[in-house]
């Protein structure tokens, strides 16, 4: 499926995901780099060493959910734009989600823009709670989103409406 | 006749990296591109590389020139550097002949060789495949990247490798519409993480499908695929039609190996390499003494192993006219294991498995 279509099943995405106590407890990575390539970058951004990857760079990333505080650097050192955050301490009812976004124009806080799965199909209109775009992160924004909980295994990237 | 320690042919990638590793073990080097700038194809690479951190992993490719020339630059006592220059030819005695600015025939004589000359995009044979509007997908990343000029307006990328995905995911940068991607392989060839981020933004992906044939008058008006059976035939009635002004070929590259056949450097077809590619040891020095190589001219590959090879072959080249770089072992060490890294995994066999039909020891 995924190597005929680039569309993980959604097992395997719920597989790269940590217990749903965990996300209730705070911001935490979501790796999905499903096929061994060699690169490293994502261990080398980890201050806290959250992320493993080891002597072979063509391993995959493991993540050790205790030590991720979710800063979200490793999101834009991802060669792949494979990692995002989901944040379940927040409400009941929404989960935030951090993703990187490299096009323009950039969305802006408060606006509602389309919630897209990992097809790039509709699935919800979601608010942006955060643009982060410094310099350290080398033009791959990252933006914040609020997310209904029943998507939080199918969200994957936002459109903005033409205009 | 312009004397020199090394020549080195090719300013991407390899080339800058030999120059520099070269320059660094003592070595005057004569770099010469046939461009206006250094970089090779790292000008129009706005995406990040992979890798790990010696290879510059999570650079984007246009910062990465960058870095090299800063490299270059603390070595320019040691550097000369030849822009719209083209080597034209080798000659039995070991001079090279180049010509610089189109206007100006230049003799230059080396010690030793280093040929980083790259590759060139294949192309697909199907009807109507000279319409204009159909693009090697390399010369529409040029376009945009380098020259900011937008090919089109809506897209059919054929070839689901790596320069296919990423090229597509650039158009859509630019704002661009890409319809699909098509690969007549049954699977996705380049990395999945760049086939996910642009099927996330809607893009379909068709394994197993080619193009029938292309439609217009002027330029090119349509494009008609079609599915492939597991034997590889087109299957009647599987037709599709997109409407699209740009086409994107995209199935892979071939080595540039002029220089390297005319030295007289002893070739071998290796299909795990994309095409006729020279024997080596593992210094990279070929059957022809003295003449090196680097980069996807020995063999297509990733631009980060092309930088690590570049290394290698730039101080082995120099140690081979006796300029050794004092930390020659150890740099050898490094660069060699740095390669067996890139290429150990799943994505690196076949290039393991085509290096294995041309090292001599």
């Amino acid at each position: 499926m995924l190597e005929k279509t680039g569309v993980p099943t959604k097992e395997q995405v719920i597989n790269e995901f940590p217990d749903e106590s965990r996300i209730n407890e705070g911001p935490v990575v979501v790796i999905e780099c499903y096929k061994e390539i060699p690169c490293n970058p994502c261990t080398t951004a980890c201050k806290f060493n959250a992320i493993h990857i080891g002597e072979d760079i063509n391993k995959r990333p493991e993540v050790t959910e205790e030590k991720c505080i979710g800063c979200g650097v490793c999101l834009s050192k991802c060669p792949g734009l494979a990692i995002m955050l989901v944040d379940g301490s927040k409400s009941e009812k929404y989960v935030h989600m951090t993703i990187p976004y490299e096009f323009y124009p950039l969305p802006e806080e408060g606006n509602m823009v389309e919630g897209l799965d990992r097809k790039g199909e509709l699935l919800e209109k979601v608010k942006v709670l955060k643009v982060m775009n410094p310099k350290s992160y080398d033009r791959t924004p990252l933006i914040k989103l609020e997310v209904s909980r029943k998507y939080m295994y199918d969200f994957r990237n936002i459109r903005l409406e033409e205009d | 006749m312009i004397n020199t320690d090394i020549a080195i042919v090719g300013g991407g990638p390899a080339g800058l990296c030999a120059a520099i590793s070269a320059a660094e073990s003592g070595a005057k080097v004569t770099l010469i591109e046939r461009d206006g700038e250094l970089g090779g194809q790292l000008v129009k690479q706005t995406h990040m590389f992979f890798g790990s951190e010696k290879q510059y992993a999570s650079t984007r490719g246009i910062d990465i020139i960058d870095i090299l020339l800063e490299k270059l630059e603390k070595n320019k006592e040691n550097v000369t550097i030849m822009k719209n220059t083209t080597v034209l030819g080798r000659y039995e005695d070991g001079v090279i002949t180049a010509m610089e600015d189109e206007n100006k025939y230049l003799k230059i004589k080396p010690e030793a060789l280093v040929i980083g000359t790259g590759a060139t995009e294949k192309f697909l044979g199907f009807p109507n495949n000279d319409l204009p509007g159909i693009y090697g997908a390399g010369a529409v990343q040029t376009l945009m990247n380098v020259y900011g000029v937008r090919p089109g307006d809506k897209v059919l990328m054929v070839g689901a490798g790596n320069i296919g995905l990423i090229v597509s995911y650039q158009l859509m940068q630019a704002g661009v519409k890409v319809e699909a991607i098509i690969d007549a392989a049954p699977k996705i060839g380049g990395y999945l993480v760049h086939a996910s981020k642009i099927r996330r933004m809607g893009v379909p992906i068709y394994t197993s499908h080619t193009v029938k044939e292309a439609v217009g008058t002027d330029h090119l008006e349509k494009a008609i695929i079609w599915e492939l059976d597991e034997k590889w035939q087109p299957i009647k009635g599987s037709e599709k039609e997109y409407d699209v002004d740009v086409m994107c070929v995209s199935v892979g590259l071939s080595p540039l190996n002029e220089l390297l056949v005319m030295a007289g450097c002893e070739m071998q077809y290796v299909p795990e390499l994309s095409g006729n590619v020279p024997l080596r040891n593992e210094n990279y020095e070929t059957t022809a003494e003295n003449i090196f190589v680097a980069g996807d001219s020995c063999g297509v590959e990733e631009a980060s192993s092309a930088m690590v090879e570049g290394y290698l072959a730039g101080l082995t080249a120099a140690a081979k006219i006796s300029k050794i770089h004092p930390d020659y072992e150890k740099k050898k060490a490094d660069y060699v294991k740095q390669l067996d890294d890139l290429r150990s995994g799943p994505v690196g066999k076949h290039i393991r498995a085509g290096i294995e039909k041309i090292v001599r020891r």
